[in-house]
């Protein structure tokens, strides 16, 4: 079995593993309490939060947990846009954001304001130029932009938009749950927003920073945890975790992120050589380290997950046919490439060569099967 | 909608060759256009009448990976497209 779907899930890195079991005995208690054991959990949560900064480079006092990534997405662009209420009501986003900002800016379209939506290249690469015209325009009050694309790895030029951003006064929001742990934070955020489970931390732990001076109110009913940003007791054994498990990812992120990048180079070089009629698709330089997309024109998507399945590899697809929708993935169509028979292979930390190796000889075998079954003869 | 990667001398022209794609799902829609693109004359147009979403998306993405042109896509009144390729070799 190989698992090729980090871009989901990074499998628990076996540091936060250890971190976790050793915070269920030792941190579960109410740290807003002022006993003993509160007092413990109190003091494993705010170390908790000192490392992530630090890794995040931001400060511990503008470090909230929440309770996913999603959620940190949710909170960070409704309370921004509402702490912005006097600047306007214009959110400006890129076409291939995470469905979770895209889906803050439905609520934030229902309740009467408006979504800018900035187009990106064919690899994915937003449009600077028009991010840049999008953000100065008459009532702009926030922008997001995410440091790397989820399901084709394009990076985006996070520093520059940020500077765009800067000169009109507006916030950005930074999503950086696909590059978290395995790259710097790009300069320049106002907002920042993360998930545990993608560096290798438990599931149930996002993050999201909110930079002193950026006027922030929470879109939720008032809660006293998290310096009022978050509702909800923290989950502070997964917390631990997570701070474990990033601070381990960090330390080994260039090392681990060069080796993958060889291995996916390999995939993006042999995969159109092996099978034809492929569009490897996604930035072939400006990119993360761990993920490669490709789509295989007359293959229908949810067959080749199937084929590669049963072969014992577990990756994702953009097509509509493997989305509960039935529409294929918002990303894939922005770009304007092909979206049947798309695949997406995303390393987790650890992928031997040999299992890559053994990727690249079943792919060919089993587009080749789903492409006669379909009776194809191109 | 207005109709994408437009160019002049081509919309309008009359497609040589209808496919009717409708209610089926990709890629089907464009299995049928690369099979039967050769039945046209050069510079001919294919007509594809489809809704799955993907294929609104994928014809013109297919065009370009095999140098075709994708002329235009108009909207159907019952839903979908009527997606026209000029056949280019």
């Amino acid at each position: 079995m190989a698992y090729f779907d980090a871009a989901s899930t990074e499998p628990l890195h076996p540091q936060a593993r250890e971190a976790l079991i050793a915070a269920l005995d030792a941190g579960w208690a109410d740290p807003a309490r002022l006993y003993g054991p509160a007092r413990r959990a109190k003091m494993l949560l705010e170390q908790a939060r000192a490392e992530i900064a630090e890794v995040l480079g931001c400060r511990s006092d503008e470090l909230s947990f929440t309770a996913s990534g999603t959620q940190a997405v949710h909170l960070g662009v409704l309370g921004a846009l509402r702490g912005r209420r006097r600047a306007g009501s214009r959110l400006v986003v890129s076409a291939v954001e995470h469905s979770s900002v895209l889906h803050a800016g439905q609520v934030h379209e229902a309740g009467g304001g408006s979504v800018e939506t900035v187009g990106v290249g064919r690899t994915g690469v937003v449009d600077l130029e028009a991010f840049g015209a999008a953000v100065r325009a008459e009532g702009t009050a926030l922008a997001c932009l995410q440091s790397a694309n989820h399901e084709v790895g394009t990076a985006q030029p996070v520093a520059e938009a940020a500077e765009l951003c800067a000169a009109a006064g507006v916030p950005l929001l930074v999503d950086a749950a696909q590059t978290a742990g395995r790259a710097p934070v790009p300069p320049g955020w106002s907002l920042l927003a993360a998930s545990a489970h993608k560096w290798g931390g438990p599931a149930g732990v996002g993050v999201l920073a909110v930079r002193k001076g950026t006027r922030w109110r929470s879109p939720l009913p008032e809660d006293e945890r998290e310096r009022r940003r978050v509702p909800g007791f923290e989950n502070v054994p997964a917390i631990v975790a997570a701070a474990a498990a990033l601070r381990a990812v960090a330390a080994e992120a260039e090392r681990e992120g060069a080796r993958l990048a060889a291995l996916v180079d390999r995939v993006r070089a042999e995969v159109p050589r092996l099978v034809p009629d492929v569009e490897v698709i996604g930035e072939p330089v400006a990119r993360v380290p761990h993920i490669v997309t490709f789509s295989c024109l007359y293959v229908e998507g949810e067959a080749l997950l199937t084929e590669l399945d049963r072969a014992g590899f577990s990756v994702s697809s953009g097509s509509s046919c493997t989305a509960s929708t039935l529409r294929p993935s918002h990303v894939l169509e922005a770009m304007g490439v092909l979206t049947h028979g798309n695949v997406r292979v995303s390393l987790p930390r650890g992928t031997s060569e040999a299992d890559v190796d053994r990727f690249l000889s079943v792919l060919p075998d089993a587009v080749r099967r789903i492409r006669e079954e379909a009776g194809v003869k191109l | 909608m207005t109709p994408r990667q437009t160019s002049a001398e081509d919309v309008g022209q009359a497609p040589a060759l209808t496919i009717d794609a409708l209610g089926k799902k990709c890629p089907i829609p464009i299995i049928m256009l690369a099979e039967r693109i050769n039945h046209v004359p050069l510079n001919g147009i294919v007509s594809v009448l489809a809704d799955d979403p993907a294929a609104f998306t994928d014809i013109p993405a297919w065009c370009r990976l095999k140098s075709h042109h994708h002329v235009a896509s108009y909207e159907l009144p019952q839903g979908g497209w009527a997606i026209h390729v000029r056949r280019n070799y």
